[in-house]
């Protein structure tokens, strides 16, 4: 079935309260749409040009409150979804996953053990350029990626896009947020600046899934998305996961294991 | 009427060297790595070339993203007060469009409608804008609609319409004089130019004028939830704006000393209006994003007499989930 019949379809059985897909948008881009009504569902498509990781949104207390979701979704959604459960910020009966084949039918994926396998088939591989970037910045002496950082983080706002955007930025309170105490200064001053994205980072390696939605969310062009990339590439490097992975994943950072390695102890 | 002249390509040049000559720096749209933004440059050839609009605006020269309004230092027994010196360098902003010149009108409405803002009106005295008029435009543009048009002259000192070679040039206000007067040989008269026809055409969108007699009935409307859902309450659209001007008070403080700093806010923060109770009278999105539209379309014509939007469209070309304002607005227009 393709994706718009399968969309009302779950919309007048109602198997879901709302179908969390993509429509056409400004500039002939794609951006998210939310059905919550089968005649809506005309709208719906899913091409190459629907980027966003729409599990952001299963989170969110507006689209929460609907009841229970369809989400269509890339790899890097079924990820971000998984991730979600593993942290049991998600019930797997809370969401029905559609991923779209190569033909344009709709796969149900009901189960996060059929989202598991579905995801197997397809190892994840990150963009070319955010490589090639990254490779540069692993390249770079210590005072160069310093610099670089420093003139990138020198364009940020604070306008907190990235974190909204990030499917793992679910916090109902987040840490930028609290001011009593105030850990981070809050205005985008250099110290500001920097005190949030390294935050972000840290709270992010080894839960990062990787789809880039914050740097692809960022108005001024910062390549964040490699910030929490590099921190979850090395907690990959470390303990051999990858968030993601699996509905039933320990946070590698604070769990023990005999066998983990100590190269951190020098 | 302005003072209209033909400028050249060549009198471009002179004129920025003699700006700079004058000990002002000039700032200018460049995307040298495809992020469009203002920069110092030094010559016209150092800007930008095809290029829409910046991606963030002209305001944070007068109004910037972080500024310290004091500073202090504590030593036993004593308090050391020091009130902060705005920096105001001498500033021409060149290449800004027509909607976003006009926005410094909407900033000025908030900074001194009661005490009068120093630090912003010494930036905006050490100001000039030579803004230059649009040969094209995007899907979101809407500045037609919102009484501005692609060659309108209001917060422009000087403004430019390209045309096949050079500029009309027309010298709008007295620091558009005091430019004029630093290569006055380079304006030549001009005479029968059309302005018009040398524009990009940008039908109006919307009826404004009915959006916001309508607006107050439709306060409990479910639109503006409708419409929020996919929101996700960044400030994206807030800090991109050339009109909004919310900001927030920080204290940074140690045991020696401290700093109040004035940092840009957002109505769309859930933070925004969290009363210290608890109680949050915008708690969700919808209500924040409804408050964003009133504020702009119902509170500022009513308080101010203007609009609190010009029509840029940087809100919804900075969205990451494409918020695009002019198609929500059409949508409450007809609601």
């Amino acid at each position: 079935m393709e994706l718009i019949e399968k969309a009302k379809q779950l919309l007048e059985t109602g198997a879901v309260k709302a179908v969390l897909g993509f429509e056409p948008g400004t500039h002939g881009g794609r951006r998210p749409a939310i059905v919550r009504r089968a005649e809506r569902a005309a709208r719906l498509v899913f091409d190459p040009g629907c980027a966003q990781n729409l599990a952001s949104y299963v989170t969110r207390k507006e689209v929460k409150r609907l009841g229970r979701l369809a989400v269509t979704a890339r790899p890097d959604t079924l990820r971000a979804l998984l991730q979600l459960m593993a942290e049991r910020q998600l019930r797997e009966e809370d969401v029905l996953a559609l991923a779209v084949d190569a033909g344009g039918q709709v796969v149900e994926l009901e189960t996060a053990q059929a989202m598991e396998e579905h995801l197997a088939l397809e190892p994840k591989e990150l963009p070319a350029r955010d490589r090639e970037l990254m490779d540069r910045l692993r390249r770079m002496t210590r005072e160069e990626r310093w610099a670089f950082w420093q003139k990138e983080l020198s364009r940020c706002v604070k306008c907190y896009a990235c974190r909204n955007s990030c499917p793992m930025c679910y916090c109902e309170h987040c840490t930028m947020d609290c001011n009593r105490p105030q850990w981070v200064p809050v205005p985008s001053h250099a110290l500001g600046n920097l005190e949030y994205h390294m935050v972000r980072a840290m709270h992010l390696a080894g839960r990062c899934v990787e789809c880039g939605d914050c740097g692809r969310a960022c108005p001024v062009g910062i390549p964040v998305h490699l910030l929490t990339f590099n921190a979850e590439e090395s907690v990959h490097a470390q303990f051999g996961q990858r968030a993601g992975a699996s509905a039933k994943l320990d946070y590698a950072l604070s769990t023990f294991r005999p066998d983990d390695k100590e190269t951190f102890i020098r | 009427m302005a003072d209209t002249y033909l400028l050249s390509n060549a009198g471009l040049d002179a004129l920025f060297s003699a700006i700079r000559a004058d000990g002002r720096r000039i700032l200018a749209p460049t995307d040298p790595d495809g992020r469009s933004e203002l920069n110092p440059v030094g010559t016209p050839a150092e800007v930008a070339k095809d290029y829409l609009q910046t991606t963030l605006s002209a305001k944070a020269v007068v109004f910037p993203k972080v500024e310290r309004l004091l500073s202090y230092t504590l030593a036993p027994g004593q308090v050391e007060l020091a009130d902060a010196v705005p920096a105001a360098v001498p500033t021409v902003v060149f290449g800004i469009r027509p909607c976003e010149a006009g926005g410094f009108q909407a900033l000025d409405a908030v900074f001194n409608w009661d005490t009068r803002d120093r630090f912003f009106n010494a930036r905006m005295a050490a100001l000039a804008v030579i803004g230059v008029g649009c040969t094209r435009r995007d899907d979101a543009c809407f500045c037609t609609a919102v009484g501005g048009g692609p060659g309108a002259t209001r917060g422009s000192d000087l403004l430019l319409t390209p045309m096949a070679e050079g500029y009309l040039a027309e010298v709008l206000t007295e620091k558009g004089r005091a430019l004029q007067a630093l290569a006055p040989d380079r304006f030549q008269p001009a005479a029968g130019v059309d302005k018009a026809a040398l524009l990009v055409q940008v039908p109006p969108a919307f009826d404004q004028p009915a959006l916001t007699a309508r607006l107050p009935a439709l306060f409990d409307s479910e639109l503006w939830a409708d419409q929020a859902l996919r929101c996700v309450g960044c400030g994206a659209c807030a800090y991109v704006c050339p009109t909004c001007v919310c900001f927030d008070i920080q204290e940074e403080a140690d045991r020696q000393g401290g700093q109040r700093l004035r940092a840009w806010d957002s109505c769309g923060s859930r933070q925004f209006t969290l009363h210290a109770s608890g109680h949050n009278p915008r708690d969700t999105q919808g209500q924040r994003w409804r408050q964003r539209i009133y504020h702009k379309f119902s509170i500022y014509p009513e308080r101010y007499g203007m609009l609190g939007c010009v029509g840029c469209g940087k809100c919804t070309r900075a969205c990451p989930v494409d918020m695009n304002l002019q198609e929500h607005l059409v949508e409450a227009a007809q609601a």
